[in-house]
């Protein structure tokens, strides 16, 4: 539905040098979905959002709708933003504070009313608003000043704004982030279920991972203007395409690895600091191969009774290192420090000299220093590039 | 979806003919009234003066009277002298309340604060003509009340003298330091000096080592702008330094237009001069600003300054305050109520006292003219504040918003008008019109052109600054919404910018009705306006009725303020932006 192809933007610094901020980034959100744009601050995403928007010009590359172009380099199209029926949520909601919630929701219906042939009455412009007041729950609040709005408030009237026109795309920018955690994580279920009940294809944008992996049908993860991974948040989360993306999206332990040998498909042996480990890999990796591996903190399973003996290919008393014929890596190390969270526990676990961080359930009580055994699934240890 | 709306313009900015009309008159009108009168300045100073038998003639004697006569190095030095005097005497005693009013716990801080303000709205030309009552040689009345008390006929105090001007022109812009340098404390964090105190400094050695450091670039940007006030102030010179041959510039070119015949070209040499000088200072100024915003304590959190407890010292403190409110405040305001009440100007006595009469009062309303004046002064006050506030706006929004290239010299451009000292502002704009002749000449059109020019850069002051605290994304969401510009503009931009474009406009209406130096050489019978009828009571000697006319004016202009505030707090949008 919405398609944007190799868009490259640049706008000048402080100092009238030239600053890229979107590099050749393409991506295709279909009818319907909730698309993300992942990334760190300063990674392009909100520049790729507003030059979606309209509100900044990029410098070459095509953005259409519905097949239709609103942006095109090459054919010299740029369409204005308050011609391209587009609703867009800002971080700071950007509530007129001048006008009260229905004058703030009403405002897209007057001035398109204003401007188009098909003159809106009172009554009609009355009903759509408080049709869309009532979906974000401000239907009883329509005559309150938009100085007096909460934070939460304020960030509805926003969405309802944006939605009023009906718009065919729906842009949001970090809309949560200035929520505190409690109300963040009720706006989140909310903020999806408006979505999914409309249906409306919408275009976010946040550096909050964990916001990413629940609202998306799609994400994707941007570094230094470039698009590294698109995917689903499940692909992204346990099938990282590189070092960035495992780092940024979620906490893991990296390790330095050698490829010792490949396997069928996507299945591969390297030699790590804790050992010889099983991992997932890409098909283009071969022997001798420096990769590192991620492995998740809550992968990593703790346990102090050894693995039942019948679990090991090998009946290797001394040597706890090995794996099992589902290829499951076991070592045995020891408790370094830990961190109480409340609804889970963080150890950090000597391995030889390596330390990993495992994240396990509160009822986990081993003392510091004492030996405890680490099981990591092959499934679970990803083997990405070295970078 | 409208894809036939297709244009190459930036971002951000669709199209439409109005926006293209009101931007490119508005950059049009500042450029016109900031460049072209310079032009006309620098091109009459090297021409001889025209008579009806001589036409004008190049030449560079102008230059020569003005640069190399035994006159030159005394007018230059009275100048630097009276500048610098005054600014250190306004400096200090702002600097000292400033500090006081937000750094310590002395006792009805915010009356003072409300109080130190009011002779912001005194003319200069009321403030000065009613210390020349209480403090000249003749007729001062504190030189006869001390004469009474120790029997002589001494002179104790003589206003007409070097140190005179000093003392009444500091005083008179002493609010000015104060407001300046209240900012500069208030943007620094009192964490920096409590974090001395906790180190065992003394209150004495947190102020010299600490609060002083950190103020300091602001404190020099400060004294800078005090300097170039008070070389290009005309009243306090015309009035106690013409009298004893005390000249500097700006008086000089006053006398060099009064000469018969006038002095255009000797005029203009001299304006020059006073342009360069305030040219350095203020470049001087805007780059200390820029560095000490570098180098800002300022980190954007509202800070709730503990003040410190300087113990008993805070009845010094207070008496000080006390003080101080007595020599800019009372008895200037008391002096010139006493005067309007007798039918004589005469020292306050027993005597005197049994004389008690309005009919300097009546004298002045039943004044033929007084309604045009009146009128004038309205006209002239309020069509300047509109004029300049909504070509400012305008600009500001350029400025701020647009990354169109020259942007940063249009605000430039806009801010030319500063270095331009009342008077010389006044002779540039009177040169240009004499020359072009469209008509406003000796109209109260000129003088519409001088004061909107003159005041042009206060307006883009207020409108850029509330533009800057006005969230960007307030705008975008309107074009999302599916505004245009000029819809934006009216229903977004302009309404959340009115608290900041009221106040400029308030302060312009007041800074216009006041406004002397800049109309001294424009008016012409018919176009006079309350600050020139002043005026001319004083040269008639008619002090009663300009005491008459100086009280009404305060009192209207105070009643102005106040009401404003009022409407402001009422109806103004108090947080907008945010």
């Amino acid at each position: 539905m919405l398609s944007v192809k190799s868009l490259y933007t640049e706008y000048a610094g402080e100092r009238g040098e030239a600053i890229h901020a979107a590099q050749d980034v393409s991506f295709e959100v279909p009818e319907g979905k909730l698309f993300t744009l992942l990334g760190p601050s300063g990674c392009g995403k909100t520049t790729t959002l507003r030059s979606i928007a309209g509100l900044e010009r990029p410098k070459s590359g095509e953005i259409s709708v519905r097949g239709e172009p609103v942006y095109s380099s090459q054919r010299g199209i740029f369409v204005a933003p308050n011609r391209r029926d587009f609703g867009m949520v800002f971080q700071s909601y950007a509530i007129w504070p001048h006008m009260n919630v229905f004058e703030n929701a009403a405002f897209p219906l007057e001035v398109r009313s204003a401007r188009s042939r098909h003159k809106l009455g009172r009554k009609e412009i009355a009903a759509k608003v408080m049709e869309v007041l009532r979906a974000v729950a401000l239907d009883d609040l329509v005559d309150r000043a938009a100085t007096k709005l909460s934070g939460g408030q304020q960030q509805r009237l926003a969405l309802a704004r944006a939605l009023v026109m009906e718009p065919q795309l729906l842009l949001l920018d970090e809309p949560l982030s200035n929520l505190d955690a409690k109300l963040r994580e009720r706006m989140r279920f909310e903020l999806k279920r408006i979505q999914r009940e409309l249906g409306i294809t919408t275009v976010y944008v946040t550096h909050d991972q964990s916001e990413a992996l629940a609202l998306s049908h799609m994400i994707a993860v941007m570094d230094r203007g470039r698009i590294v991974q698109i995917g689903t948040p499940r692909d992204v989360y346990e099938r990282p395409s590189d070092r960035f993306v495992a780092d940024f999206v979620g906490t893991t332990n990296f390790l330095d690895a050698a490829v010792v040998a490949t396997g069928g498909g996507e299945r591969c042996r390297v030699r790590t600091a804790v050992g010889e480990l099983n991992v997932r890999c890409g098909e283009y990796l071969r022997a001798n191969d420096s990769v590192l591996v991620s492995v998740r903190p809550e992968d990593v399973e703790l346990s102090e009774q050894p693995p039942p003996q019948d679990n090991r290919d090998k009946a290797d008393g001394e040597k706890a290192d090995g794996d099992n014929a589902d290829g499951d890596n076991f070592c045995v190390g020891e408790v370094q420090a830990k961190a109480f969270l409340g609804d889970c526990l963080d150890f950090q676990v000597k391995i030889g000299d390596f330390i990993v961080l495992a994240r396990v359930h509160p009822s986990l009580r081993t003392p510091v220093g004492d030996k405890i055994y680490v099981r990591m699934r092959a499934d679970k240890c990803v083997a990405v590039p070295q970078r | 979806m409208t894809t036939g709306s297709v244009f190459l313009r930036m971002p951000a900015l669709p199209r439409g003919d109005a926006m293209w009309l009101v931007i490119a008159g508005s950059v049009a009108l500042a450029a016109w009234l900031a460049l072209v009168p310079v032009a006309f300045l620098l091109w009459q100073s090297f021409l001889t003066p025209e008579t009806a038998s001589a036409p004008a003639e190049l030449t560079f004697e102008n230059y020569a009277t003005a640069y190399l006569t035994t006159e030159t190095l005394r007018l230059f030095g009275n100048s630097v002298a009276f500048g610098i005097g005054s600014a250190a005497v306004a400096f200090v005693s702002g600097t000292f309340f400033a500090w006081v009013n937000e750094r310590t716990d002395t006792p009805f801080k915010s009356l003072f604060f409300a109080l130190s303000l009011v002779p912001l709205v005194i003319p200069a030309i009321l403030f000065t003509v009613s210390w020349i009552f209480l403090a000249s040689p003749k007729i001062g009345i504190i030189n006869s009340a001390l004469d009474g008390v120790f029997g002589t006929d001494a002179v104790f105090v003589d206003i007409y003298s070097l140190a005179g001007m000093v003392f009444v022109d500091g005083m008179h812009q002493s609010p000015l330091a104060f407001l300046l340098m209240t900012a500069a404390f208030r943007a620094m964090d009192p964490a920096l000096e409590e974090s001395a105190l906790m180190s065992g400094a003394t209150i004495g050695e947190v102020v010299w080592r600490v609060t002083l450091r950190l103020a300091w670039p602001a404190a020099l940007a400060a004294f800078l702008i005090l300097f170039v006030r008070a070389v290009e102030s005309f009243e306090v010179p015309a009035l106690l330094g013409l009298p004893v041959g005390i000249e500097v510039y700006t008086s000089s070119i006053y006398q060099a237009i009064q000469k018969y015949p006038s002095e255009v070209g000797l005029a203009s040499a001299y304006g020059v001069t006073l342009l360069l000088i305030a040219s350095l200072c203020i470049y001087v100024q805007s780059r200390v600003a820029a560095d000490s915003a570098r180098f800002s304590t300022v980190t954007g959190k509202g800070f709730r300054p503990r003040r410190m407890r300087i113990g008993g010292w805070r009845y010094l403190t207070a008496a000080v305050f006390v003080a101080y409110l007595m020599v800019v405040v009372v008895l200037p305001f008391l002096v010139l109520v006493w005067c309007s009440l007798q039918k004589f100007y005469s020292v306050p006595s027993l005597a005197a006292v049994q004389n008690l009469t309005f009919d300097a009062y009546r004298a002045v309303v039943s004044y033929p003219d007084i309604l045009s004046v009146v009128r004038n002064t309205a006209v002239l006050a309020l069509g300047t504040a509109v004029v300049v506030m909504l070509m400012t706006s305008v600009l500001a929004w350029i400025v701020v918003r647009t990354r169109w290239p020259g942007r940063g010299f249009l605000d430039t451009l806009v801010s030319l008008p500063l270095v331009f000292p009342g008077i010389v502002l006044g002779l540039a704009v009177m040169i240009t019109y004499l020359h072009i002749d469209i008509g406003i000449y000796g109209t109260l059109w000129i003088m519409l052109v001088a004061y909107v020019t003159r005041f042009m850069p206060y307006g883009m002051r207020y409108a850029t600054t509330s533009m800057l605290a006005l969230h960007k994304e307030l705008e975008d969401s309107a074009a999302m919404s599916g505004a245009s510009w000029r819809m934006t503009f009216q229903r977004i931009i302009l309404p959340l910018l009115k608290p900041g474009l009221i106040a400029g406009f308030i302060y312009i209406v007041i800074v216009s009705v006041r406004e002397l130096s800049g109309s001294i050489l424009l008016y012409s019978p018919g176009s006079e306006v309350v600050s020139i009828m002043i005026w001319e009571y004083w040269q008639n000697g008619q002090y009663v009725e300009l005491s008459a006319l100086g009280v009404m004016l305060i009192v209207v202009l105070l009643c102005f303020v106040l009401a404003a505030q009022f409407v402001g707090r009422r109806y103004g949008v108090a947080d907008a932006g945010s």
